[in-house]
């Protein structure tokens, strides 16, 4: 086993990961919690792969697959900002809609063949740093290289920015913030359909360059729920969701090709013997999330951060409290 | 939305928003409800035009193949009865606004308990019903229980956050089943386990057509009766113990509840697990009144999602969701020869978005006059 071609496919497997994640990170810093990222991001997948097929244009498909996804989004927004409506079953019900859609629309795509897919270009001159650049800039996918940019970029907007002030504030004491002028409904709406629009990203990023087609539900395979999971070991911070996602993404590929080989660190391979020990390998990555949801919340409990303080909860004009 | 003057002129008539001070009539939220279901099915049906279905007929498809005779009626209520316990299972944990998303796993490692007694064997084949029946169900409800334990004791200790943890458990216990019936009861390579005795099956309306011929060909088992008398024994318990009152005061109003005294943590661990335990038992009831046998495809078929949906619609009352789960029961039966195939789950989640949007009508009225005030 080459550990930097596993590594290499992992960080493109967590490129998936890192765009669910951190547009989850956006919904959720200004207080809105939305568990429909699996449903978002099978709509995603969903029209960005019927788009391609369509049209023969992935750039369109990623572009579609944004916007079908931030759009049915704002059926989540509207039922929880407006309507002020339980965050946990609005989200749920979002997850069951998103899977539902894509289903229907997406009866027979898993026949459609082949269809183009986004570019794939190494980096020049990176990819001469020793093992950094064969992992992080040869031959990866157009998306991954936005990944990398979108971390520090988030990082920046919501730490050092205007708008990512608002942000932060319209999670953490909306009444303050609305007291200010800054419309804390409209803000809100803004950061969930951002959410919605990344999770479709994550979508077209499986569906058209990770492991391209149509699967159905297993397209995403629970993906978004761990992106919900990494948002709280991340303690909605980019950088840590970035850590976190990328090693799950080595993660799930270090499972796939563990199963290949006669010989594991020179012993015989236990998972090429027996394959039905695969099985327990298949576990891994759901039993990693809820290992490391206990690590983040203990040291969320013991350092006294936590969520934005607003955190599902509905704004209400002229309530009481926060 | 709460100022009342948010929608306003250049229209012949005004509407206002207003909270709802006083409750509303008992018969409101059932109208309420009511009329999201319908609102639902209709934005189902054009979603289903647009995807190049026959909406009106899907509909009546649903209706002729789910409730048109007795032989169809009772498998309804075959397919209602998973639900049934396993939206029970939601439902008490949702009370204490515990969000149990777990149930689909504790579902499957319920049937996974039960049919080890039967596979590993604890018993023997032989072993009369009377004996075997009690024993799965024990081992049912056993297996579920921990399945919710692990959640509620990792909520109770570390806060860690039940609706990622329950769900990851669910692929979990997808993957044990599967490890069991692909690597150790295989029967033959196939993908299951070896047909139960007749011992270890619940019994059918239909074994008892000799004496009463109309029973002839009813499949509907003995785990109805299980689903109705947990959901009567878990109204008991909701409303009228204290346990009960401790876990709707917890769901309510946290804070108070502390201040009274109440365990929070504890009763987190306890709640999970009755609602594991309930969950398991809808897994044993399915595994040993339909399958009769253990394989991975008719037990991880939904039934833990389509509970939180039943549950919520019941409004978490353990004899409303009875009804409603014979409802939901029939848009599976029928909806399993519905072409485009997801339509079942597409209108599942389109109920239960009107039904949480609809909620908003039991906190607010509103108002529509003519003209200025």
């Amino acid at each position: 086993m080459d550990f930097t071609i596993i590594l290499q496919a992992g960080i493109a497997s967590g490129t998936v990961l890192l765009f669910a994640t951190i547009g989850e990170l956006f919904a959720e810093r200004s207080g809105v919690m939305n568990l429909g990222v699996e449903g978002m991001m099978l709509i995603g997948a969903m029209s960005a792969f019927s788009t391609t097929i369509a049209t023969g244009n992935p750039w369109l498909g990623v572009l579609v697959a944004m916007f079908f996804a931030g759009l049915i989004s704002q059926i989540h927004a509207f039922i929880v900002i407006t309507l002020q409506a339980d965050q946990v079953v609005s989200g749920l019900s979002l997850t069951f809609l998103g899977v539902g859609i894509s289903l229907v629309l997406g009866e027979g795509l898993s026949k459609a063949g082949t269809v183009s897919l986004l570019p794939n270009f190494s980096i020049p001159l990176l990819t001469l740093i020793p093992i950094i650049g064969k992992i992080f800039f040869t031959n990866q996918s157009v998306l991954v290289y936005f990944g990398y940019l979108l971390v520090p970029l988030s990082w920046y907007y919501i730490n050092h920015t205007r708008p990512g002030l608002h942000l932060r504030a319209v999670g953490e004491y909306p009444s303050a913030t609305d007291a200010l002028g800054i419309n804390v409904f409209r803000t809100r709406y803004f950061y969930v359909f951002i959410g919605g629009m990344l999770a479709g990203l994550a979508g077209a990023t499986i569906s058209l360059a990770v492991s391209p087609g149509w699967f159905s539900e297993l397209t995403t395979g629970g993906q978004g729920w761990i992106a919900i999971g990494l948002v709280i070991f991340a303690q909605w911070d980019p950088i840590r969701a970035a850590v976190g996602a990328y090693a799950f993404g080595a993660l799930r590929r270090l499972i796939l090709d563990v199963q290949g080989p006669l010989l594991l660190l020179g012993f015989a391979n236990p998972f090429y013997y027996n394959p039905y020990l695969g099985f327990f390998l298949q576990m891994l990555p759901y039993l990693f999330t809820v290992v490391v949801l206990v690590i983040g919340s203990r040291e969320a409990m013991k350092k006294r951060i936590g969520a934005p303080a607003a955190l599902g909860n509905p704004y209400i004009r002229g309530e009481r409290g926060k | 939305m709460a100022d009342s003057t948010s929608i306003k002129q250049r229209m012949p008539f005004r509407i206002r928003v207003e909270p709802r001070l006083s409750e509303p009539p008992v018969w409101y939220p059932a109208l309420v409800s009511f009329g999201a279901l319908i609102v639902a099915l209709v934005l189902g049906g054009i979603l289903i035009t647009f995807a190049g279905g026959d909406a009106i007929r899907s509909y009546q498809h649903i209706a002729k193949a789910s409730f048109g005779d007795i032989g169809v009626l009772s498998d309804t209520i075959v397919k209602a009865t998973p639900i049934i316990l396993v939206a029970l299972a939601c439902s008490v944990a949702f009370r204490m606004k515990l969000w149990n998303i777990g149930a689909e796993g504790q579902f499957i490692m319920g049937a996974f308990g039960a049919s080890a007694i039967v596979l590993a064997p604890v018993l023997p084949a032989e072993t009369p019903r009377w004996i075997f029946i009690p024993v799965m169900m024990l081992a049912g409800m056993a297996a579920g229980a921990i399945w919710g334990f692990i959640p509620g004791y990792l909520k109770a200790k570390f806060n860690v956050n039940e609706i990622i943890s329950t769900l990851m458990l669910n692929y979990v216990a997808v993957a044990w089943v599967n490890f069991w019936i692909f690597g150790v009861w295989t029967e033959g390579g196939f993908q299951m386990s070896r047909k139960f005795p007749e011992g270890a099956s619940l019994p059918r309306l239909l074994e008892y057509a000799k004496s009463i011929p109309a029973l002839r060909g009813l499949t509907t088992h003995l785990g109805l009766v299980i689903g109705i008398v947990a959901a009567v024994i878990l109204w008991f318990i909701i409303f009228r113990s204290r346990w009960g009152y401790e876990i709707r005061l917890i769901g309510d109003n946290p804070r108070a509840a502390q201040y009274a005294g109440i365990n929070i943590a504890q009763n987190t661990i306890w709640v999970m697990m009755l609602s594991g335990a309930l969950a398991g038992l809808g897994g044993m009831s399915e595994i040993a009144g339909v399958v009769h046998r253990l394989q991975t495809a008719p037990i991880a078929a939904g039934y833990g999602f389509t509970g939180i949906i039943v549950a919520w619609l019941a409004k978490l009352n353990p004899i409303v969701i009875i009804f409603v789960s014979i409802l939901f029961g029939a848009l599976i039966l029928a909806g399993r020869e519905i072409q485009p195939s997801g339509v079942p789950k597409m209108i599942q989640g389109i109920i239960l978005v009107c039904l949480i949007a609809s909620d908003f009508l039991l906190r607010y009225r509103i108002i529509i006059s003519r003209g200025e005030e």
